[in-house]
């Protein structure tokens, strides 16, 4: 990997999460917030930088880190350039687990039973799919995982169906959407060990990703552990995606994405693109959050809604550009 | 004993024996050639060699040592394998595609030690490799890939190397220089197996050779001894006619 690439990448993330941290509903200059820090008694500058603006700004770059993390190794995994981490029935997991904690109330008790459930609601889901398709290879994966998250997205309709009041189903529509507006201390301290952990996992991954380019036979006899890479990327994938999906909501594309805006700069090769793909995912889902709070068009534009704007006309030229390069 | 051996090797899949006590030896310094008609278990019998097929019984020895005795990384480093019609799934250059070929020598993290670079340089070289080093992989015509695979496998100079229908798809050219790289390895003093169907290759190129017919070795040996044409006819269920002349030995199906 290049240092150059790597260093360029960094630096703009450091840039990225600075502007996060001065810009909002009250604007702070750099000097500002250089003062309130050093000055001696809490103030109020303190209190929005330090209680608002990092909470945030740390769940945006771990949520876009571990999506883009995640995206690479599973692309990589599946051989595949369209894989992402929704794949797999994480996402739809989260949402369903998160959706059922709103729907019975539970969130007036506390905040933190959406994003609760919706840890669970991931680790069941990719639990089940990986156990369907345990004695199969890639596309048995693959297919277990379309279906569970099928069944997934039915309770999460049926929920919406049978929603007690109004007030419910939009509550759910919004957390659907996807958003980090009103995150706090407690959002990053239930999702961070989690995103780290599946963080750790996924890097692990990228030696036998390297050689996995060349199938499954030839990646074996170099050594490579293909069961043992696949639980890898599957358990990572699951607590790091399952963790930002329930703290965030649905955040699509990110995974799609990043890998393949950082894939031509390492030479294509799937196991050098997943800390370039990390950094990149952090730097979208940072730079989208940002631009949220200085897009007003009436309501709050949901974080969610923004990248997928972005991503979804990214997935069209894919599309279009894999069919002209595959045979 | 060096070299590979096995000894009474059965194999099942999915409850139908596919490979029944095969036996064979592969010594080092020849090219075996594995021969059979389509569905004899030859891609099977070199996927048990290698170490990638757990066998239901009998035993496989590399260097008079049970290759199940063999860790996945120490196995790796000593025997090279090449699947039927191998490719690269993403667009990555020829020249790390060969580097590939050390990922058992590799540390964890990292990039290649230098001293695995030259290893890498020199196999791009001996396969006439250097001018394509930065091309992509994915956009080699059918002989390019072939010789970047072949450098892949023996970047890191396995002793033992197995390769499945190395000769498949290419012109007789390609063909017969793909051959012949084997034949040069294995007079370098390895261990060279090949399944193949192109019996005027075998001919050419292998020592020994290895008939298989619905998962039995009808017949294991030096190529001179054991290959002729009752063999060739109990093989393929044809009349066959090995015809000799000052260019070499050639095969007639009078099918």
């Amino acid at each position: 990997m290049k240092p150059a690439l790597l260093l360029a990448l960094v630096v703009v993330v450091v840039l990225a999460a600075s502007s996060s941290l001065l810009v909002g509903e009250v604007g702070v200059s750099p000097a500002q917030a250089v003062r309130a820090v050093l000055a001696a008694q809490p103030n109020l500058t303190t209190l929005v930088l330090w209680d608002i603006r990092l909470p945030r700004t740390l769940l945006a770059l771990l949520i876009g880190g571990i999506l883009g993390l995640s995206g690479a190794v599973l692309q990589g995994l599946l051989r595949n350039p369209l894989a992402e981490p929704g794949l797999l029935g994480v996402s739809s997991g989260a949402s369903f687990g998160a959706v059922i904690a709103i729907y019975y109330g539970l969130t007036s008790a506390t905040s933190l039973a959406a994003p609760v459930f919706g840890l669970v609601g991931a680790l069941v889901t990719t639990g089940a799919a990986m156990a369907l398709a345990r004695r199969g290879g890639t596309l048995a994966l693959i297919l277990a995982g379309a279906a569970v998250s099928a069944i997934a997205a039915a309770g999460v309709e049926l929920a919406l169906n049978f929603s007690p009041n109004p007030y419910a189903a939009y509550e759910i529509t919004t957390w659907l959407m996807g958003s980090l507006a009103d995150r706090s201390w407690d959002h990053v301290k239930l999702a961070a060990p989690f995103i780290v952990a599946g963080g750790v996992l996924l890097l692990l991954t990228g030696r036998g990703l390297d050689a996995l380019a060349l199938g499954e036979a030839q990646a074996e006899s170099l050594g490579v552990d293909v069961r043992r890479l696949r639980l890898l990327a599957l358990f990572g994938t699951a607590l790091g995606v399952g963790a930002a999906t329930a703290v965030a909501g649905a955040i699509g594309f990110v995974g799609l994405v990043a890998p393949h805006l950082m894939r031509p700069l390492v030479g294509h090769r799937p196991g050098q693109v997943l800390i370039p793909a990390a950094l990149a995912g952090a730097l979208i889902v940072t730079m989208a959050d940002l631009a949220t709070r200085l897009i007003h068009l009436g309501p709050e534009l949901k974080l969610g809604v923004l990248i997928s704007l972005i991503g979804a006309p990214f997935f069209l030229w894919l599309v279009i550009h894999v069919q002209r390069r595959s045979p | 004993m060096s070299g590979l051996r096995l000894v009474g090797v059965s194999v099942k899949r999915e409850g139908r024996t596919v490979l029944t006590e095969a036996s064979a030896a592969f010594p080092p310094g020849s090219l075996t050639a594995v021969i059979g008609p389509n569905g004899a278990g030859k891609s099977t019998l070199l996927a048990v060699a290698a170490g990638l097929l757990k066998p239901h019984a009998g035993a496989l020895t590399l260097d008079g040592r049970p290759l199940e005795t063999f860790g996945r990384q120490a196995l790796a480093r000593r025997r090279a394998y090449l699947p039927q019609s191998p490719r690269a799934d993403w667009p990555i250059s020829v020249e790390r595609v060969v580097a590939l070929g050390l990922t058992p020598y590799l540390p964890a993290f990292g990039r290649l030690p230098d001293e695995l670079e030259t290893q890498v340089e020199t196999a791009l070289r001996s396969h006439d490799l250097l001018a394509l080093r930065h091309r992509r992989a994915t956009e080699l015509s059918g002989g390019e890939l072939s010789r970047t695979m072949l450098a892949r496998a023996v970047v890191g100079d396995p002793d033992l190397l197995l390769v499945d229908e190395p000769t498949a798809g290419l012109d007789p050219r390609h063909a017969l220089d793909a051959a012949h790289r084997l034949g040069q390895r294995a007079q370098a003093g390895r261990t060279v197996a090949m399944a193949i169907h192109d019996l005027h290759l075998a001919l050419r190129f292998a020592d020994q050779v290895v008939a298989l017919k619905d998962g039995c070795i009808l017949a294991a040996g030096p190529l001179r001894e054991v290959l002729d044409e009752p063999l060739l006819r109990r093989l393929y269920d044809m009349p066959a006619r090995l015809i000799r002349d000052p260019d070499g030995v050639s095969v007639r199906f009078l099918g």
